[in-house]
């Protein structure tokens, strides 16, 4: 599907969508708590088909936290970026692991790179950090290690 | 950490595998429940090796941050090198030299043999079978030889900037890869009548750790293990960078899913490779190496995304810049990462031995997991 035809279908499923066709793909932005019913819909519409789940990742911006999910269908090849905003004080979004596997993995970094708490995640614990890892979240911004981090 | 295995019925035990275990060829540590000496459940704990390279190269400057990435999949040192290059080269829309652009294809392919190689050899010997490790570094070492030549180094070559490449090839490289390709073409054969049609190792593979392609899409399983269960996922093939539009090579797909499936669809990769390599040794374009580029880059505020595909599967590189000279945000998507994820919907209900063959035949290097 084309970009335009890609547009339209997806304002007919969420009609608060905001498009941004300014990078290579064409860029959604959505309410976080849409998110959940929208992600249902874009994996398992017919002429929509996203399957596949290529890059999931979050963005510090300082003042609120951006999620960001790659996402391409395997059966028309065509290829969208949906974003969501989350607080970055109390980061929630609702997981999609049920919908595309990876994303359980991916979640799971994020959850403890970023901090961001997904809601009805199957098993929602440190990947990467050691067992009892305390304090911030690495990625963050504000993250400070007097230790191990050297600016130049 | 045993508080977090979650019930385990009477008769359990659990394993734990790693983090140093020859079998894991790194600091993988699997937690394993098992039933008698089957799996019930299997928990990959990572992080062992991780170095938060995402973070570091949030404070590198655009040239600097691509010799971190020969860090994560060592294997595929170049290929992680040009999807670098390309995403910089995409942000500040440089047009790359055809000349090359073919250099960075031959220098892709070689990787990929050398990588491929060194995977035949290991799996084998977790197999049980010692004598392919032997024969598979042979032929590696030659690689290594040749790209020392021109790009000075054997494992993390760094030789990918953005615009094109480091340096001109060296003189004997032409002559070297060709000597190289004819007498691989041979090994490549030997290779197979060692191994793939042994009646032990076939009862090895086959059947072991199968994998539907409908889970394969889900897991986000790329490269060969995503191939070998039937999911046309060849980055090279669908969206084609550098020179592979030029050149003619199969897609290769392999239906069955299990692990022998996998082997085969990395055995007839190399014949791809080597293909694909002679396609391009004789016509390297002339010109320039390198396109000119300012000595400070400054990529124009936005989000940038490049898909390669590295011996292990589809490698992306995702920038977000706020048009300063470092990243404000980066991320690689590891193809080994996703490919991992897989293992424990792979390994459930078979045996314990078997876990070997499926390690083997997903390819796991854990720099790249861990990043």
């Amino acid at each position: 599907m084309s970009n335009q035809a890609l547009k339209e279908k997806i304002t007919q499923l969420l009609t608060t969508a905001t498009f941004d066709e300014t990078g290579e793909w064409l860029n959604i932005s959505i309410e976080a708590t849409n998110w959940p019913a929208f992600a249902n819909q874009l994996r398992h519409d017919e002429n929509l088909l996203f399957d596949y789940l290529f890059c999931l990742t979050c963005i510090d911006n300082k003042t609120n936290l951006t999620m960001v999910y790659h996402l391409t269908s395997t059966k028309y090849r065509h290829n969208i970026v949906v974003r969501a905003n989350v607080d970055s004080i109390k980061p929630e979004i609702e997981t999609v692991s049920h919908i595309w596997k990876t994303a359980e993995f991916h979640e799971r970094e994020v959850y403890e790179m970023f901090g961001v708490n997904f809601l009805n995640h199957p098993n929602l614990r440190l990947l990467i950090l050691p067992d009892g890892w305390e304090g911030k979240n690495p990625l963050r911004k504000d993250f400070e290690d007097p230790i191990n981090m050297i600016k130049l | 950490m045993f508080e977090e295995i979650g019930t385990t019925t009477e008769g359990d035990l659990i394993i734990n595998v790693g983090p140093q275990h020859p079998a894991t060829h790194g600091v993988l540590h699997l937690v394993i429940t098992l039933n008698g000496e089957t799996i019930k459940k299997l928990e990959p704990h990572l992080g062992y090796i991780h170095r938060s390279i995402e973070k570091m190269c949030e404070s590198l400057t655009y040239r600097q941050f691509i010799y971190v990435t020969s860090r994560m999949d060592y294997l595929s040192a170049h290929i992680n090198n040009q999807a670098c290059a390309l995403v910089v080269e995409k942000g500040l829309q440089i047009e790359v030299p055809d000349r090359a652009k073919v250099i960075r294809v031959l220098m892709a392919e070689l990787t990929r043999i050398a990588s491929h190689e060194l995977w035949w050899g290991a799996m084998a010997m977790d197999i049980g079978a010692f004598t392919p490790f032997f024969h598979a570094f042979r032929e590696r070492e030659t690689i290594n030889d040749i790209m020392e030549e021109t790009c000075g180094a054997r494992l993390t070559m760094n030789y990918m900037v953005p615009g094109g490449v480091m340096q001109e090839l060296h003189p004997n490289f032409q002559k070297k890869v060709k000597e190289f390709i004819k007498l691989f073409r041979l090994k490549v054969h030997e290779y197979e009548e060692l191994l793939t049609g042994n009646i032990i190792f076939k009862n090895r593979m086959k059947d072991v750790g199968v994998l539907s392609k409908e889970d394969a899409i889900s897991y986000g399983c790329t490269g060969p293990v995503g191939r070998g269960s039937g999911v046309s996922c060849d980055i090279r093939k669908l969206y084609p960078y550098d020179a592979y539009d030029k050149v003619q090579f199969d897609e290769v797909i392999e239906t069955a899913g299990d692990s022998l499936a996998r082997y085969m669809v990395r055995i007839k990769e190399l014949h791809q490779s080597i293909s694909i390599i002679e396609q391009l040794i004789d016509n390297i374009p002339e010109g320039d190496y390198q396109a000119k580029t300012k000595a400070v880059l400054k990529l124009p505020k936005g989000e940038f995304y490049q898909r390669v595909e590295t011996a292990r599967g589809e490698f992306g590189v995702y920038i977000v810049s706020e048009g300063g000279t470092t990243p404000h945000r980066i991320k690689f998507r590891s193809p080994g990462f996703s490919n991992l994820s897989a293992l424990d919907k792979m390994a459930r209900g078979s045996k314990l031995g078997d876990l070997v063959a499926m390690m083997g035949t997903l390819d796991l290097v854990i720099p790249d997991i861990d990043r």
